[in-house]
């Protein structure tokens, strides 16, 4: 199996898809000739032409709006966002247009669109350039947010959904795009809404996803010197929520620490905490922590920015408290 | 350099202990080992020591307040030390004894006019009960095995019990209910209508470990002869005259109201007995109100004969016929048949040689009295007819022990076959 970087990963799917099916086209600032902000589109103009390969003024919500428009005539369009902070222009036509459509035609006018871009922190890009909004889109009936944390899961993912018939919010990692690991060939696709075991344990469920998956590996290697056992569930998904894997994992480990790049606030941990109290309460041996990123902008000072972030450290001190080991 | 004295886990599932009394005063020169307080734990009272020589510099909780284990109660140092120690925040100092009027008040008073602004008026809280901490797991996987948490020591946060504290916990291996302690003196203050008195660790423990057993009111049952012969001549030396009063033309005096009365003063001298199972405390009556059971056409009522101690033979008589005779004709308020600290039923005028009556909760006892009837028994050395009587007592385990209902059954006993006490 090749080893590919979470970057080409997904531009092969692009390919892939484009090649499959001509009704998919790509459009967004910088996709074409400049071959992508972060060279995800590398190549697709040449193959594909300026038709299918859409550059595009700076007007998230105009292009946007036109790609709602093109899927409810028919065609599979892949709006880029330079990266999803900039999305927030375009937010309208997500959440009121693409979401909608479907429910509010009474069902004779889907919208298959995806969009995508990076999301989450890079390395001091500041306050308005590192948010994680997964749970604002999450929050939203009609939308599917799905967010790869491996090249293989990347392209799975992808290819799923530009043939998906709904709206579906795709959010990469820009710190992930380098990222590599070995990518199935061709054919290629991975059903969305389940979840993945990235790392099986017996003592602890760290829930994940997108970047947090290897910050959630790097402590379950740490614990397990410790001998504490993780078993690290990679979402994939956010909506719909993979809640049975979460279920028949805390069910044998009985403890559970979730794990986000975002907010803390009605975050995509908030909605986990709630499905497993409710649905699986007598499995808990102690309350289900969460570690997310500070309460804050994000601040632009390195240390600071550090201070914020979710890392290993931190994981590893809420999992000590769920396991009953902490040392202090 | 000061040295906390902390309360210690004395016993293997100890995870809080009443400080019962503090046996060195603030001041006191202490060496290591030397006895600073008798402790509760949930099994027995065991004496806290010193480890550390020097001045008992300061005490932070009184006697009677239960205290999470590992918290700071005391502060040995040397004299004139500056001790900055904070009062332990899970010490919880035994319920204040709210002095209130019996509950039945409550229920005939009228609505008072609103007070507009004011604030509303709490009813004295009763302690919160002392729940046991356990992860959802430890408690679904305790009830599975039949492991009994309250004897599981929790080793989590404040000592929340997890999986692993039960790993070593067996189905049945639960420490045997202690021997019942015999009746416990209830002091009360004068003026008090009743003291609410914090479960103790091995009261809490009995009391859960009997409603397993039996259901949720957990009753045993004493029965004890009387001897009726000089009730018997004093009844007809009482009745001989008659005899006129504010009330009028005094009825005749029977047994039932010698047994209220006797009861009455019996219960005076065991508090221990005229108490209430409040479920996380136990109200023991500083008055006495006795219950008497009325049969009426369809069931039984217990109008209560209030402060049944302070009463006269012959008010007690006249108030028993009243109510017996308004119950019957359905009159009674609520306040006169709720309230009662302990009840009498008496099916003696049924020819009944003896029976079990149910308890009226929250009441901890019922007296039920049989018929008198002449028997052979043996008197001073000769077998001679003599009148007897049997009564039995229905207890609540949780708040009455074997002991405890035996002393004041024997009380009750005395009394009745040496009558005169009773007018004394």
């Amino acid at each position: 199996m090749p080893t590919l970087t979470y970057r080409d990963a997904l531009n092969q799917a692009l390919r892939e898809e484009m090649q499959r099916d001509p009704d998919v086209f790509l459009m967004g600032e910088e996709v074409g000739v400049y071959q992508g902000a972060y060279k995800v589109s590398r190549g697709l103009l040449e193959e594909f032409g300026p038709n299918r390969v859409v550059d595009t003024p700076i007007t998230e919500l105009g292009f946007a709006g036109v790609g709602v428009g093109a899927a409810m005539v028919g065609l599979r369009p892949i709006i880029e966002f330079m990266t999803w902070n900039f999305a927030l222009l375009a937010i309208d036509q997500l959440v009121n247009s693409a979401a909608k459509m479907r429910y509010m035609s009474g069902g004779q006018v889907g919208v298959p669109i995806v969009f995508r871009g990076p999301s989450g922190s890079a390395l001091q890009l500041a306050a308005q350039h590192s948010q994680s909004f997964e749970s604002m889109y999450a929050n939203i009936p009609g939308l599917k947010v799905v967010m790869p944390a491996t090249p293989a899961d990347a392209k799975g993912l992808l290819k799923s959904a530009i043939r998906d018939d709904d709206p579906i919010v795709f959010m990469e990692g820009e710190m992930l795009y380098n990222v590599k690991g070995e990518v199935p060939e061709g054919e290629y696709t991975l059903p969305i809404g389940v979840a993945d075991i990235k790392r099986p344990g017996e003592h602890v469920t760290l829930v994940c996803h997108a970047k947090t998956v290897a910050i959630a590996l790097k402590a379950a290697q740490q614990l397990e010197a410790d001998g504490i056992s993780a078993e690290v569930i990679d979402l994939r998904t956010i909506r719909p929520l993979d809640t049975a894997a979460i279920f028949e994992s805390v069910g044998k480990t009985h403890r559970c620490v979730v794990v986000e790049e975002g907010w803390p606030f009605a975050g995509v941990g908030a909605q986990v905490v709630d499905e497993i109290q409710r649905e699986v309460f007598d499995e808990l041996d102690g309350p289900v922590l969460r570690v997310t990123g500070a309460d804050v902008p994000m601040p632009y000072n390195k240390r600071l920015e550090k201070a914020a972030k979710v890392d290993a450290d931190k994981v590893v001190d809420a999992v000590r408290k769920v396991t009953y080991t902490a040392n202090s | 350099m000061a040295t906390k004295v902390l309360m210690e886990a004395l016993s293997p599932t100890m995870e809080e202990g009443r400080l019962v009394e503090w046996k060195k005063k603030e001041g006191d020169t202490v060496s290591a080992g030397d006895v600073l307080a008798e402790v509760e734990t949930d099994k027995a009272v065991m004496d806290l020591v010193a480890r550390a020589g020097g001045t008992l510099l300061k005490q932070l909780v009184t006697a009677g307040t239960t205290v999470p284990v590992a918290e700071v109660v005391a502060v040995i140092g040397q004299p004139g030390e500056e001790v900055a120690v904070e009062k332990p925040a899970g010490a919880k100092a035994a319920a204040p004894a709210p002095v209130a009027p019996p509950a039945p008040a409550a229920q005939v008073a009228a609505p008072a006019a609103p007070a507009p602004s004011a604030a509303p008026q709490t009813a004295p809280a009763p302690r919160p009960s002392e729940r046991i901490k356990a992860s959802p797991l430890a408690r679904k996987i305790a009830t599975e095995r039949g492991v009994d948490l309250a004897l599981v020591q929790g080793s989590g946060p404040d000592g929340r019990i997890v999986i692993k504290d039960l790993e070593s916990a067996r189905s049945g291996r639960v420490a045997p209910t202690a021997a019942p302690a015999a009746g416990a003196a209830v002091a009360m203050a004068p003026g008090e209508a009743y003291r609410d008195v914090p479960l103790s660790q091995i009261r809490k423990t009995i009391a859960k470990r009997l409603v397993q057993s039996i259901g949720p009111v957990p009753t045993f049952y004493l029965t004890t002869e009387v001897d009726m012969e000089r009730v018997w001549d004093a009844r007809e030396a009482l009745n001989a005259g008659g005899r006129k009063g504010a009330e009028g033309e005094s009825p005749k005096i029977s047994f039932n109201d010698i047994v209220i009365k006797a009861v009455a003063s019996a219960l005076r001298q065991h508090p221990a007995c005229n108490a209430w199972w409040q479920e996380d405390h136990i109200r023991y009556w500083n008055e006495v109100h006795v219950s008497m059971a009325v049969a009426v056409e369809e069931g039984l009522i217990t109008p209560v004969i209030r402060y049944t101690d302070q009463k006269t033979l012959r008010q007690i008589s006249l108030e028993s016929r009243d109510l017996a005779a308004r119950a019957r004709e359905r009159r009674l308020t609520p306040n006169e048949y709720s309230g009662g600290t302990f009840s009498v039923s008496n099916l003696g005028m049924f020819d009944i040689d003896q029976f079990t009556a149910v308890i009226n909760p929250p009441e901890a006892g019922i007296l039920a009295v049989g018929t008198i009837e002449q028997k052979a028994v043996v008197h001073e050395g000769a077998l001679v007819p003599r009148r007897r009587m049997r009564i039995t007592m229905s207890c609540d385990h949780r708040v009455i022990d074997g002991a405890t209902g035996a002393a004041f059954l024997r009380t009750l006993k005395t009394m009745l076959e040496n009558p005169l006490a009773l007018v004394w």
